[in-house]
């Protein structure tokens, strides 16, 4: 399972990377293996404020629509209009064409509270797969 | 309601389904395939090469006897009598009120013998309602247990069938049966499906299972054959247009409103449930189950409100996303001014209104469908040794 180091982590598998002043989000290898065919991503509007741990998008896949909670607080600064066109762009590239959206965060200190990939990793094993 | 997976049933293939990856998933308490890899990929498989689904969760249930036909026709809505030996018959199972019970194919193998096939979720309330119908000498048997179904769907089924079964394959029409002796007195091969794509069901006792298994999966692999979880089944069942017992149909639908009035036949004297159906026939529909698209937007799930201006008028109890027409689909009843085909209903998901059309069933229309033969069904098919 692919958890790159770079990145920062939440206990509901989205993955958080600071570029310049915005937080960019998607969600992990492990998350989008689970929810396998992605054919609908609803994307929130840039300018809407989001809050950590709350829902920010939504994924459906052929069997069942799941919530994307934003890893920080702040603002939505950009949305990937391509993972909209193609949904399938999350199955094939969770961390890089597949990314959802970035966020203009209000308090920056939120990213350092966020799960390193090592125990992210951890978690992963803790759980009953 | 989830089970501990040690609580599960479990069919003949269940270690196949192990050993292959799959997904697993409680359905109506048995542990089984919701998809090998993908899907939308075991999907197109089917539409496009071959799908093998094992379905053993089905209920497997032979009506036997001098008054097996006599049973039959008091207990389903379909003349049985007009079914031909090595013949079935799509139809659906009332109750006095002419609420729909059960949908089963019937698959007639003798003068006086039937196998009929039941949805596993009906298949103890199914049992006791045949046994209490039954009539003079006939012998309601449920051989569910130590036996298997495998589906084999998609274009390429015929060929590879035809090659590791017996040429005569070829020669069955759609819902003809033939019985397969070298694999047991009650095992048979029938040109039926739940896909909308051509393909046929093996009725085998377990220990042929896993080696049919084997065989069709390793034979077809040249082909694209590829195993197809009960995900797919469900994708590949609804742009067929094809009702689900439990989701679009239980004992509250009368067969007109969900549309299936074609498997009843009026004609007959006398069948459970005819004289509530002689009322119902009389009045206007309350609802009808229709068909609908989005050109884009999320999936239509069981539950959601259809609307049109501003007013409820109906409700989803199917949908998917078609991976064969890359649109979301639906299927639901609504009231009966607004099932139309071209009428343009909302469809509100997460506060977004999203248009959705009434369009014709099925949503896919199929590959051309072998028309039923003359009469090969009584011939038996067997494996060369």
């Amino acid at each position: 399972m692919q958890i790159p180091s770079e990145l920062c982590y939440t206990k509901t598998h989205e993955w958080a990377r600071r570029d310049g002043q915005e937080i960019v989000v998607g969600i992990t290898a492990h998350a989008q293996e689970e929810l396998r065919d992605v054919v609908f991503v609803e994307l929130p509007k840039a300018g809407k404020p989001v809050k950590q741990a709350e829902p920010a998008a939504v994924i459906e896949s052929v069997k069942a629509a799941f919530d994307i909670y934003a890893p920080v607080s702040g603002a939505i600064s950009r949305v990937n209009d391509a993972v909209v066109k193609s949904p399938q762009l999350v199955n094939q590239d969770c961390y890089g064409g597949g990314w959802l959206f970035a966020i203009t965060p209000g308090n920056a200190e939120e990213l350092t509270a966020l799960m390193s990939a090592e125990e992210y990793a951890k978690q992963l094993q803790a759980q009953p797969h | 309601m989830t089970l501990p997976a040690a609580a599960m049933q479990k069919t003949a293939l269940h270690e196949r389904h192990r050993r292959l990856g799959a997904k697993m998933t409680e359905f109506h308490g048995w542990d089984m395939p919701l998809y090998y890899t993908s899907i939308l990929e075991e999907h197109k498989a089917v539409r496009e090469a071959l799908g093998l689904f094992d379905v053993s969760h089905m209920g497997q249930v032979l009506v036997t006897g001098p008054d097996a036909t006599a049973t039959l026709n008091e207990l389903v809505v379909s003349d049985i009598a007009h079914v031909g030996v090595g013949r079935a018959c799509y139809t659906l199972m009332l109750n006095e009120q002419g609420g729909i019970l059960d949908d089963l194919i019937v698959y007639r193998t003798g003068e006086d013998g039937y196998l009929v096939i039941v949805n596993c979720g009906n298949r103890a309330s199914d049992l006791a309602w045949l046994t209490a119908h039954r009539r003079g000498q006939t012998v309601i048997n449920d051989i569910s247990s130590g036996r298997s179904i495998l589906a084999v769907q998609g274009p390429r089924a015929c060929r590879l069938l035809e090659q590791l079964l017996d040429a005569r394959v070829t020669s069955l029409g759609r819902f003809d049966v033939a019985p397969m002796r070298t694999m047991g007195p009650d095992a048979c091969i029938a040109r039926t499906g739940y896909t909308g794509s051509d393909g046929f069901e093996l009725f085998v006792p377990d220990q042929h299972a896993q080696r049919l298994w084997d065989l069709i999966l390793s034979s077809g692999q040249p082909v694209g054959a590829r195993p197809v979880g009960l995900g797919a089944r469900d994708t590949l069942r609804v742009e067929a247009g094809l009702r689900l017992y439990g989701t679009d149909m239980d004992a509250a639908t009368n067969p007109f409103e969900v549309g299936l009035d074609w498997t009843v036949a009026m004609s007959k004297p006398s069948f459970i449930g005819r004289e509530a159906l002689l009322a119902q026939k009389a009045q206007p529909l309350a609802r009808k189950f229709v068909g609908f698209e989005l050109a884009q937007g999320p999936v239509p799930r069981e539950g959601m409100e259809l609307t049109s201006q501003d007013r409820r008028v109906g409700t989803v109890t199917s949908g998917t996303f078609s991976p064969t027409l890359g649109k979301p689909l639906g299927l639901g009843y609504v009231e009966p001014a607004c099932a139309a085909l071209g009428t343009t209903l909302v469809l509100t998901v997460r506060a977004q209104r999203y248009p959705a059309t009434v369009v014709r069933l099925p949503f896919w229309k199929g590959d051309a469908k072998p028309a039923a033969l003359a009469s090969p069904a009584a011939s038996t098919l067997e494996r060369p040794s």
